[in-house]
């Protein structure tokens, strides 16, 4: 691409970019985004862990190992192949619960 | 007998190991379930600190999964700092090594998208330049010029559709993930950071920016990853994100 | 020991609570007897973003307590120098009328556990604990507030008793000390001791901030009762009574609501609050 063709491109591209910016407003877009965090009880978006100094009555304390069950939005979710036709997305068969962890 | 640190430490975080000798009840008999309430509020916390780091995850995998798995974690990567706003720096590459997960190989990208998003709402502010700023800006001089970027702003690019994965994992309703590899950028205009996904050559385009190239050249690196590479709406997103921050044109 | 002849704002003797973010909205427009907050120093280290906005904002409106749950005075190593440097820029930046921290320790071997950890009452503990407090009201040029524990065990080493262990404490470092009813209460019931008893020995004086919150009750192996601190539920009754003692002993005080599990929404934390403003207008001028 030769420089006058460059100059130009970019400025049809900021031109372009200028209208599309002002008459849809970021905020507005990010709001929308935020949605799904806002669900999970959250009401500011990927506020995420923080401190406090309270203990805990729960019980939980085991872990140290663990085995998949069969549960969650990943069993529900369809992932097609790959447009390119490789398989890097994986399988999404059910899950070989007998590794050990 | 004295406790040490690395005693209590040690057995704090292996449900294994008794409670050390020497913590006792007023009865002065073995601490026993009393150190449990211990062992509880650090594990507990971590755990929940992990699902609320990375809802989309936990999500994926469900409750009992995110809950398995951050126990293992918590254990081999404890905070190195008592900022637990940024814990789970570490999650992404342990998610990857799990061979349990390895048919879901997508899981680890959600996350560092995820992790991206936590760093994004914890940077610093910076106003963003006037749009009309580039408007006023000769196309020679644009093309020559270097952008700085807002520091919320986060690149993250996968061989995986992670932006669909995140949206159908977090946004009741939302539609099943589309067959393509998908770029993201996050941008936080305000306060809330918001991903987007990046068309063709979006991503190598800014990535070029964040490494001080000019305009110019970051559009060289764009076409010669997407040959058709259009500009505008990666454009469009830095503006609409407030994301750059200052345009230093030379002279 | 710290020069205190600076003068600084100080909390009001009135009710506060622990500032959550869901309450933002509700504390600008309707904030009830209100008239101070207190936030975790550790959430708002961050660079920017949206805490750093609130509190800004907050700040402007409420007196404000740093409460630090990370410096783990109590750690046999060193302090973290990083840690302590947030926390003077923190504190620098604020200006809070009051910084507290914790009877315990959290990290060790670059580890942070995230949980309030017990110590032995030992004079190599108070000798490393009144170090660090001298270290850190060194670094923030100001004096702070060491908060008493919730127990639930004792360590068979131990050779002073809490209050007495807290009382050489804030004598050797001048600092002051943030008294925990809850956490009395708490200790008294796990380890068999009078709650009243407690406030008797404690040194008043030093007192700088009362805490409130609620407790969770479960047992332990012999079927004692074993009472979490878990700040997930309203203050108890007894507690409340503990309160009234210490106030009647200690005279009128800051006093801070603490609900951080399964936290209310604004009106019932508003109504604990105004509890605690009640409790204070008993107290004789």
């Amino acid at each position: 691409m030769n420089t006058t063709i460059k100059t130009l491109a970019v400025a049809g591209a900021v031109a372009a970019a200028l209208t599309a910016a002002t008459t849809h407003s970021a905020s507005a877009q990010a709001k929308e985004k935020c949605y799904g965090v806002s669900m999970a009880g959250k009401n500011d978006c990927a506020a995420g862990p923080g401190t406090t100094c309270a203990g805990t009555s729960k019980v939980d304390y085991q872990g140290n190992s663990w085995k998949l069950v069969d549960e969650g939005a990943c069993t529900s979710m369809e992932l097609p192949a790959m447009a390119d036709g490789t398989a890097r997305m994986g399988s999404l068969e059910p899950l070989d619960r007998d590794i050990p962890s | 007998m004295s406790v040490s640190q690395t005693d209590f430490r040690a057995a704090l975080l292996d449900a294994d190991r008794p409670a050390p000798t020497g913590l006792q009840d007023a009865a002065a008999r073995p601490a026993g379930r009393r150190f449990d309430v211990y062992r509880n509020n650090v594990a507990v916390s971590l755990t929940e600190a992990l699902h609320d780091g990375f809802p989309a995850v936990a999500s994926l995998l469900g409750k009992t999964n995110m809950d398995g798995i951050a126990g293992m974690f918590l254990r081999a990567h404890p905070p190195a700092s008592p900022l637990l706003m940024l814990y789970g720096e570490a999650f992404p590459d342990f998610l990857a090594g799990l061979e349990q997960l390895s048919h879901l190989g997508y899981l680890a990208d959600v996350a560092r998208l995820e992790l991206a998003l936590r760093q994004s709402y914890h940077a610093a502010d910076a106003a963003p330049i006037p749009p009309e700023r580039l408007g006023q800006t000769a196309p020679e001089a644009l093309l020559a010029a270097r952008l700085a970027l807002a520091p919320a702003l986060r690149l993250r690019r996968s061989p995986w559709p992670v932006f669909d994965i995140w949206r159908y994992a977090t946004e009741p309703g939302a539609p099943q993930p589309q067959a393509a590899a998908q770029d993201v950028l996050i941008t936080r205009p305000g306060y809330d950071p918001a991903p987007q996904p990046l068309p063709p050559g979006g991503a190598a385009w800014i990535a070029a920016l964040q490494t001080g190239q000019s305009w110019g050249a970051a559009e060289d690196a764009a076409r010669a990853e997407a040959a058709g590479f259009d500009l505008t709406p990666t454009l469009t997103l830095l503006l609409q994100g407030g994301a750059i921050t200052d345009l230093m044109t030379e002279g | 020991m710290l020069d205190q002849s600076a003068r600084r704002p100080r909390l009001p003797h009135s009710a506060g609570v622990g500032y959550k973010p869901q309450h933002f909205a509700d504390l600008t427009s309707d904030p009830g007897a209100v008239t101070w907050l207190e936030i975790h120093a550790e959430n708002y280290m961050g660079d920017g973003g949206r805490p750093l906005a609130q509190l800004r904002q907050l700040s402007k409106r409420f007196a404000i307590s740093v409460h630090g749950v990370g410096l783990s005075i109590g750690g046999e190593g060193a302090l973290d120098r990083d840690h302590l440097a947030r926390l003077k820029h923190l504190c620098d930046w604020l200006a809070p009328a009051s910084f507290s921290e914790h009877l315990a320790w959290s990290s060790h071997d670059s580890a942070f556990l995230n949980d309030l950890l017990p110590l032995p009452y030992t004079n190599a503990t108070l000798a490393r604990v009144a170090d660090h407090i001298d270290q850190v009201q060194t670094t923030l040029g100001r004096r702070m507030l060491l908060e008493n524990p919730s127990s639930y065990l004792a360590f068979a080493e131990s050779t002073w008793a809490e209050p007495e262990f807290l009382a050489e404490i804030a004598r050797r470092t001048g600092c002051g000390l943030l008294l925990d009813v809850n956490n009395v209460f708490v200790s008294a019931t796990n380890l068999g001791f009078s709650p009243q008893g407690y406030i008797d020995a404690f040194p008043l004086d030093a007192v700088g901030e009362i805490h409130l919150g609620g407790h969770d009750e479960q047992a332990d192996d012999h079927g004692a009762p074993l009472l979490i601190d878990s700040h997930g539920r309203a203050v108890a009754d007894p507690v409340w009574a503990l309160l009234d003692y210490t106030l009647a002993r200690s005279g009128a005080q800051p006093l801070l609501i603490e609900w951080d599990n399964d936290v209310p929404d604004w009106p019932q934390l508003a109504a604990e609050a105004a509890r605690a403003q009640t409790a204070l207008h008993r107290v004789p001028a």
